[in-house]
């Protein structure tokens, strides 16, 4: 995509039907690029700035006005990384790789099933199901963490990475079920028939000949569920304290210091988004869709 | 993006259910069983928790004082509706919902319309677009409150320092953002991260046209306004409903940004911040469940009419 210009005179197929499309005026083109240059730069800048500082001395990240070309360091990650401080964000990183992980298996476990009873061999009155899972999605948080809420303190739950999964399983669930629903509807059920008069059973046409065509929408479910789950603050800090402690609640109990902090804060920021950007950038094709529910595509 | 363009696929019909009672019974339960797992467990762990906190909220029930708990009818409710903490976190959360929502469409669209146009190096231009979106939203808030509303040593000010430097005046302007404005600092930094959500959703959108109806109208001699104002826009409207109410559900349960930036404070405390503080730290369980449903209430209004959307956008999707 980065590689075409708008220069070329050639035209480029943009449609399925392979409609050419007219070139633009150069001129004209050229001003809204730059246009659309200059406000991606500015939506990408504050992410710049938090990286560019995390790099930075505690000293030259509070500096006013900022020292763009101050000496690069990695004093702030390893003040974040606790060398020489005692603090260690590892347990709460791999709480949060845990939940994340563990909860998105299981949303697959759970959504792959059911997203087949959906399209390839559809109950009756499969939209109605699709609309209630949605529905539960849209359920605010605030409207049961509370019966959740003393419920762990009754089981002994609080403090559990277990209850954060199988919350954070419940919170993924609808999308992902709408998402594999929208894939697996794309399998052509001529391969299918094709596959059972050769007769292959249930579990070998599954292997064999759905898998391969919907693993890419698989792991594009993966990716939305697992930053979904990586993100969320709200169940975590209610729900967690010390053992089952995610990197989100780490994170907002990382600046009470006084003093400088801002290399470190900038580093702890990035050291935790990083695994959402990897999975983002990945899914960026898929993104729209497991956004929108599978609605857009 | 180029996967969006791709809809060859044909639609899966189901095939008519197996005639006869006893056979057909079978077959369907047949045909239920990959579904009841996840079914089943929707139900015990979402709707469930509900019903109880419709339940707690007629209930006097403060943690603090376990002896009085009890019936209460309708009390909870009108003390969320007379108290002026709740009532004010109702207004704060339609005025955070609200211009978040709009602004990032109206942004979303703009850069939307920008982005579907070619030009040298698009790619790279959607990834930028796309990053403050994959930012954890804590960092997110975090990122903002310090690295850049930060009176002293924040970007902004910083920016501010340097370009009246540019001007040889060493005394520039350097408000203490949050402080005089806390809900807008709010909403800056949510809009910074929603924009990219409505772009993505409106670019679909705009990919989607027929492109073949709207190279006829230019070559019968439509201006790109009339494109726009006629054709391109009245083809998005579905896609702005969509985005609009996707957001909301998503901004209505905005919780970090609120938390971390200001704690509530200075008049920022929305309803997931103040149901949080209510059960969380002021144990007044039967309140903060009566806020809880008035939360879901106000949701049910808007996702009602998400749900018609998604199932207009669906039902076109499946007769194809």
């Amino acid at each position: 995509m980065s590689s075409v210009t708008d220069v070329a005179p050639v035209p480029a197929t943009r449609t399925p039907e392979g409609a050419p499309r007219r070139p633009r005026k150069p001129r004209g083109g050229l001003v809204l690029g730059l246009v659309a240059w200059v406000i991606g730069i500015l939506f990408v800048l504050p992410v710049v700035w938090m990286v560019l500082t995390s790099f930075h001395s505690e000293e030259a990240a509070a500096t006013n006005p900022p020292s763009l070309l101050a000496p690069l360091t990695l004093e702030g990650y390893r003040t974040f990384f606790g060398v020489g401080t005692g603090t260690n964000p590892w347990p709460s990183l791999l709480n949060s790789l845990t939940a994340s992980l563990v909860s998105t298996l299981l949303v697959l476990v759970l959504a792959i099933p059911a997203a087949y009873a959906l399209s390839i061999r559809p109950v009756r009155k499969w939209t109605d199901v699709m609309f209630f899972f949605l529905s539960t999605r849209m359920l605010p948080v605030v409207a049961g963490i509370l019966p959740i809420y003393l419920f762990a303190q009754w089981s002994g739950l609080l403090d559990n990475i277990w209850l954060l999964i199988v919350l954070y399983t419940s919170m993924n669930l609808p999308i992902a079920v709408w998402m594999m629903r929208s894939f697996l509807a794309e399998v052509p059920v001529e391969i299918l028939e094709a596959a059972a008069m050769d007769g292959a059973g249930l579990l070998r046409t599954l292997r064999q000949v759905v898998a391969p065509i919907v693993l890419p929408g698989i792991a594009a479910t993966s990716l939305i569920c697992f930053i979904f789950s990586w993100n969320e603050l709200l169940l975590a800090r209610t729900l967690t304290g010390t053992r089952a402690l995610t990197s989100p609640v780490y994170l907002t109990g990382f600046v009470t210091s006084q003093g400088l902090f801002l290399a470190q804060m900038c580093a702890a920021a990035f050291v935790v988004s990083l695994p959402v950007l990897v999975a983002g950038f990945a899914a960026q094709d898929k993104l729209v869709q497991g956004l929108s529910l599978g609605a857009v595509k | 993006m180029s996967t969006t363009l791709e809809r060859s696929r044909e639609d899966v019909q189901p095939p008519g259910p197996p005639a006869g009672g006893a056979l057909r019974r079978s077959a369907d339960w047949a045909r239920r069983a990959p579904l009841l797992p996840a079914l089943v467990f929707m139900i015990v762990v979402t709707q469930l928790p509900f019903v109880i906190t419709l339940v707690i909220s007629f209930m006097n029930w403060n943690a603090y004082y376990p002896d009085e708990r009890g019936f209460a009818g309708f009390d909870n409710y009108v003390n969320v509706l007379t108290d002026v903490a709740t009532r004010d976190a109702i207004i704060v959360t339609i005025e955070l919902t609200v211009v978040v929502v709009l602004v990032s469409l109206v942004l979303g669209m703009l850069i939307a319309l920008l982005l579907d146009r070619k030009f040298l190096g698009r790619g790279a231009v959607r990834t930028m677009m796309i990053t403050p979106f994959l930012v954890v939203p804590v960092a997110a808030a975090l990122l903002w409150k310090h690295a850049l509303f930060n009176p002293e040593y924040g970007l902004l000010n910083g920016g501010l320092t340097w370009i009246w430097g540019l001007f040889g005046s060493d005394d520039p302007p350097q408000p203490d953002w949050i402080t005089m404005a806390p809900l807008a600092s709010i909403e800056i930094a949510l809009i910074w991260q929603w924009t990219p959500f409505m772009m993505l959703i409106l670019l679909a959108g705009l990919q989607s046209r027929p492109l073949d109806v709207i190279e006829a109208a230019r070559i019968d001699g439509a201006s790109a306004w009339q494109i726009f104002r006629y054709m391109t826009f009245p083809h998005l409207r579905r896609y702005l409903e969509l985005g609009a109410l996707l957001g909301a559900i998503y901004i209505v349960q905005t919780f970090d940004a609120v938390f971390v930036i200001t704690s509530g404070g200075l008049g920022t405390a929305n309803l997931p911040y103040t149901i949080y503080q209510t059960f969380y730290t002021a144990h007044d369980y039967g309140l903060a469940s009566a806020a809880g449903v008035i939360t879901v209430i106000g949701t049910i209004l808007i996702a009602t009419l998400a749900l018609r959307t998604v199932s207009t956008l669906f039902e076109e999707e499946n007769a194809r």
